[in-house]
């Protein structure tokens, strides 16, 4: 893959890439290794950390061992990160590529359409779905993609725009190939790379978006995450800083490292783009 | 002003109000959409035990009668302001929330100078020493800010400033049971104003500064620089004069769209700090339950985007020619 090779000699992306790397392993293996269910009461509560070696993170307001909580958060981070983030891609690359493709009315409707999701403010959308439908892993990753799409209907949109009229296209429409067939094989893959660079950047917003989602106490109630972690810690700042301290430390590192892939894999997607070109 | 103009800021208007309107009809669906009977939707865990409350929210939204009729009970109480009663604070909502409206917008409104001033002097800084290390440290800085969940900075902070240092007040907006007046109240408010617009604009300030860096570094290219450097123009004079106020419109066009997002942040920076503003009104409308009052924060602060959009539009087509006014 000559991607991975011009990523691996950008030294910042591939830091990212290796934090990411670490943390997909923790998230999917991590709950076997570490076997203390975040749930269970361990010890005292309010144990600080580095006093029990055992609990180096120390124990939540009910004695939970906050390192457990760390280590099974990650799981329900990266998934609704990548699944709310594909469901997204599936409404706003369709939307985009119908609108830029055909222009003229379409395009003006599916517009105007997008520009009301672009107004209204997300994340008070979020909330409002979430807590209508009951919070759970379900609606709050239809939730976050209903909220995120716009900017990939926008994006995909201006693509389709700059290539539809280009010679190959033509070519393809005068050889007789159906639309569908000139969107999905002529002019889509064209646009994979700044799709890709946006789908990277978008798992970390959704991270964010889970995590703030939580914190507000709209978290799936079954599953420990970092947000509600801090959330419940909210109250209790004085006495255990460390309660929302480490996983607040999580979450930045999660989404830090999302952020350098992305710009990595757009400097090599997009060498134009990128901006470091210039004498 | 012309008659061109007029028609442009006009069409700005339907536009804005048409917005309103799909998200009107979206509120009406979604209570219907929920499981379950929509006045005990509508009234929350705390009102739904009352018979009383749940026969008054069904004659007032119409709740018995065909979906079409319903629609237009709650469009015509919604023209005229009229979003019905909370059952906690036995208020109206429309009340309640302009009660509180007034902290949020003095939040928001600060957190947003503060960021585009911040960013965008930030921002041109890097800019000028484009891949010096002072470039380098303010990228990373801005990168590591705007990866930082908003919430926790704010609590980060509370715990740095007012839990350890003890220099600034972290809850609330007025110190409570002092009864300042007059000058004292300003300075008052201005102590408990300090940290939430802090944390709020600090987020923001990574955004434009990233921002105005790009942009910047583009103009830069431009002919009408090349040609202001190369009659020997100071280079402060060329940065300020002829490439900032250039590469300041798209930033202050992309500012402006963000103002959907700044009201998400006032949700989080408000519910931390106590900060009585719609956005924790709208985590106090979560924890309680009441969905009509979440709906109805949710209207208004999508009434106050569309207003802001509408404004920002309107000042760009006075100060800026150049923007097609058929757009």
């Amino acid at each position: 893959m000559s991607i991975l090779r011009k990523l691996s000699t950008n030294k910042v992306a591939l830091f990212g890439l290796i934090v990411l790397v670490f943390l997909v392993l923790v998230a999917i293996f991590g709950p076997y290794l570490y076997e203390t269910s975040p749930w269970k009461m361990v010890n005292r509560p309010f144990l600080p950390p580095m006093e029990n070696t055992d609990l180096m993170l120390g124990t939540d307001t009910m004695g939970r061992d906050v390192l457990a909580g760390l280590v099974y958060g990650a799981r329900i981070s990266l998934l609704v990160g990548l699944i709310s983030t594909m469901i997204a891609l599936l409404i706003g690359v369709p939307l985009g590529a119908t609108a830029g493709y055909f222009g003229g009315w379409i395009d003006e409707a599916l517009m105007r359409f997008t520009e009301i999701f672009q107004t209204v403010p997300s994340f008070a959308l979020a909330i409002v779905i979430v807590a209508i439908f009951e919070p759970s892993v379900y609606s709050i990753t239809i939730a976050i993609a209903l909220v995120s799409w716009p900017p990939v209907a926008r994006l995909v949109r201006g693509e389709f725009l700059a290539l539809r009229n280009q010679e190959y296209v033509l070519a393809a429409r005068l050889n007789g190939q159906t639309n569908r067939n000139i969107i999905l094989r002529e002019i889509l893959p064209n646009t994979l790379s700044p799709i890709i660079v946006m789908a990277s950047l978008m798992v970390a917003t959704a991270i964010l978006l889970e995590s703030a989602l939580s914190f507000l106490g709209l978290g799936d109630p079954e599953i420990m995450s970092w947000g509600y972690m801090i959330g419940a810690a909210r109250t209790v700042i004085r006495q255990a800083w460390w309660l929302s301290f480490f996983p607040g430390v999580a979450i930045a590192i999660t989404v830090l490292a999302l952020n350098l892939v992305g710009e990595g894999l757009n400097e090599a997607l997009n060498p134009k783009l990128s901006g470091k070109r210039e004498s | 002003m012309s008659i061109q103009t007029l028609f442009y800021i006009a069409g700005r208007l339907i536009k804005g109000l048409l917005v309103l309107f799909v998200i009107a009809i979206f509120n009406f669906f979604l209570i219907r959409a929920a499981p379950g009977d929509p006045a005990k939707v509508m009234a929350g865990e705390a009102g739904a035990a009352d018979e009383v409350f749940l026969q008054q929210l069904r004659e007032q939204f119409g709740l018995d009668q065909p979906l079409y009729y319903q629609l237009w009970v709650y469009i015509s109480n919604l023209v005229q302001f009229d979003m019905g009663q909370t059952y906690r604070q036995q208020m109206p909502v429309f009340d309640l929330i302009m009660d509180r409206l007034p902290a949020t917008l003095l939040l928001t409104g600060t957190a947003f100078v503060l960021s585009l001033g911040l960013g965008v002097l930030v921002g041109v800084i890097a800019a000028s020493n484009h891949r010096k290390w002072i470039d380098s440290a303010i990228s990373v800085a801005a990168l590591v800010f705007y990866a930082t969940p908003l919430f926790w900075l704010a609590l980060m902070a509370v715990l740095l400033f007012s839990v350890f240092l003890g220099w600034l007040p972290a809850f609330g907006m007025e110190t409570v049971g002092a009864n300042y007046t007059g000058w004292d109240r300003v300075v008052d408010i201005a102590e408990h104003l300090v940290l939430p617009a802090m944390t709020l604009g600090l987020f923001f300030t990574a955004v434009y500064a990233r921002m105005t860096r790009t942009s910047m570094i583009e103009t830069g290219r431009a002919d009408f620089v090349k040609t202001a450097k190369a009659k020997g123009m100071s280079p402060a004079r060329v940065t300020f004069r002829h490439t900032l106020r250039n590469a300041l419109l798209p930033v202050v066009t992309l500012a402006g769209l963000q103002a959907g997002q700044m009201i998400g942040g006032a949700v989080l920076t408000e519910t931390v700090f106590a900060w009585p503003g719609i956005g924790r009104l709208m985590f106090e409308a979560l924890f309680q339950r009441d969905y009509n009052l979440l709906l109805g924060v949710f209207f208004i602060s999508s009434a106050m985007v569309v207003l802001f959009n509408l404004v920002t539009d309107i000042i760009y087509c006075l100060v800026d020619p150049r923007i097609e006014l058929t757009k």
